[in-house]
């Protein structure tokens, strides 16, 4: 399979700070679903915001060889005020796709309520987005992200705040979607255990990447929790 | 009422201010920027003390130093070098120092830059208002073609960059309207009050509606209704026209927060 995405030698920085990221060598295929984990603060964050470019490295090369990308944010929420429907947040994802001036033509309505669907969220398209449950609510944003046609989805902690269940169903979801769409899926996560059965390769990065293989291959002690806050 | 001119005139400024302000400040409130109006003001002050001290067209030199303070305050904020306050403190108190300073050299600390602190709706003449439907139906337009994309950076800006939306020059274009309407609105409400106009319907339509997009129309509503109520209550009750406005704009959010509290 062609590549999606190389990182070669890439560290990174905040400002004069101590690294954050050293060294980094990362190839990711199209079609891959890679879940990046590793402990709090250890630079999983900031590694899928320099595949987003994002942040520009500090040293090393990082090339991107697919065009359409959609992200989804840490805890991601929209911090407006107003009252948003699931299909103006969506609609909102189309945006990039369709011409700027003017309103959505008839094709781009029908791609904002196809990513509803493929969500399962048709029947609550035009509820407000602050009346649907946690779970809901990333569903929500994935299909803003899915309505971009992604060739690469980027996710960080999409799965925060949702209970076990809702975690293991939108990682089977993206699963499906990434099979269906030949889509790269990028899910950060530092409780990989609900991903763990979905992914076909798990990254740990901590400073650099520590380890990079099947979940089957995962060293045991990477399962004990307290390196989650190493 | 409407037999004077001067009247006409006023409701014709008010009616376009009235739309426009709501319009531009909806996508400030959602970005919680409420008080960038407020902070382009204050730098609208200096722009009309420059117009006194250059005997240029105040309405102009307003716009021109606004637009500067405007995508100041934009470029500070976008490079994260200045937390949104801070960039808004330094352009607000360097606008309303440097407008303190350029009056006191124009030797115009009278009546006439009152007008433009508190408003003076009564005395816009009809090249006055010619220049503000010309400017506002513009921005108008502007903000009806580009709804979409403008919408898209309110509800998740890092996401649109990575979509590859260009949120910059997107958000220097909210910036740049904001600017327009405080130089329009300046004779309307006055430097001082023209941040409530952009915010309070935002508000309070904030309060009732039901999605984005009504957001926006309700608050477009309730700002012309404030402005046209303001007016006429002035008008008859004798009060400050500017003043007025802002008050009914202020009891708006009050009843919309009641109707809001019913329906929960």
């Amino acid at each position: 399979m062609p590549l999606a995405l190389r990182l070669e030698h890439v560290s990174f920085a905040y400002g004069h700070g101590a690294p954050v990221l050293r060294d980094v060598d990362l190839a990711v295929e199209r079609g891959e679903f890679v879940a990046i984990a590793g402990p709090n603060g250890g630079g999983k964050t900031t590694l899928l915001r320099l595949i987003l470019g994002l942040e520009q490295p500090t040293s090393g090369r990082i090339e991107i060889a697919v065009e359409r990308r959609g992200y989804l944010p840490q805890r991601a929420q929209t911090a407006i005020d107003a009252p948003l429907t699931v299909r103006e947040l969506v609609g909102a994802g189309r945006v990039a796709r369709s011409r700027l001036f003017g309103p959505l033509r008839a094709s781009d309505r029908t791609a904002v309520r196809e990513a509803i669907e493929r969500v399962g969220l048709q029947a609550r398209a035009d509820r407000r987005l602050s009346t649907l449950s946690g779970g809901q609510q990333q569903r929500a944003f994935i299909a803003k992200a899915l309505a971009g046609d992604p060739e690469l989805l980027a996710l960080d902690e999409p799965t925060t705040g949702v209970d076990v269940e809702a975690q293991e169903a939108i990682a089977a979801l993206l699963r499906q979607l990434g099979q269906e769409l030949g889509m790269t899926v990028l899910y950060v996560s530092h409780e990989f255990g609900s991903v763990e059965h979905f992914v076909e390769r798990i990254v740990l990065v901590r400073e650099g990447i520590v380890f990079d293989g099947p979940p089957s291959a995962l060293p045991g002690v990477w399962h004990d929790p307290s390196h989650v806050h190493a | 009422m409407l037999d004077l001119e001067f009247m006409r005139l006023a409701f014709g400024a008010g009616i376009v201010v009235g739309l426009l302000a709501p319009a531009v400040g909806f996508f400030l409130v959602q970005r919680r920027l409420s008080l960038v109006g407020d902070g382009i003001g204050h730098v609208a002050f200096a722009g009309v003390a420059l117009g006194y001290l250059l005997d240029f067209p105040l309405v102009l030199t307003a716009l021109v130093v606004s637009m500067l303070g405007a995508l100041s305050i934009e470029g500070l904020r976008a490079r994260r070098r200045t937390a949104g306050d801070q960039a808004l403190a330094l352009v607000f108190y360097t606008g309303i120092a440097g407008g303190v300073v350029l009056v006191s050299a124009a030797g115009a600390l009278n009546v006439n830059l009152f007008q433009f602190l508190f408003g003076s709706i009564l005395t816009v003449t009809r090249s006055d208002l010619a220049v503000i439907a010309g400017l506002g139906a513009g921005a108008l337009a502007v903000i009806g073609l580009l709804y979409r994309p403008l919408v898209a950076v309110v509800v998740d800006e890092e996401g649109a960059r990575v979509a590859g939306l260009p949120v910059a020059p997107l958000n220097a274009l909210t910036a740049g309207l904001a600017a327009v309407t405080i130089a329009l609105a300046m004779r309307v409400v006055g430097i001082l009050l023209i941040a409530a106009l952009m915010v309070l319907p935002v508000i309070a339509a904030g309060r009732v509606a039901w999605s984005l997009r009504s957001t926006m129309l309700l608050g477009m509503g309730i700002g012309l209704a404030s402005v046209l109520t303001g007016i006429t209550t002035a008008y008859y009750a004798d009060l400050p026209p500017g003043g007025t406005t802002v008050l009914v704009a202020a009891a708006t959010v009050l009843v919309a927060e009641s109707i809001s509290l019913v329906r929960r």
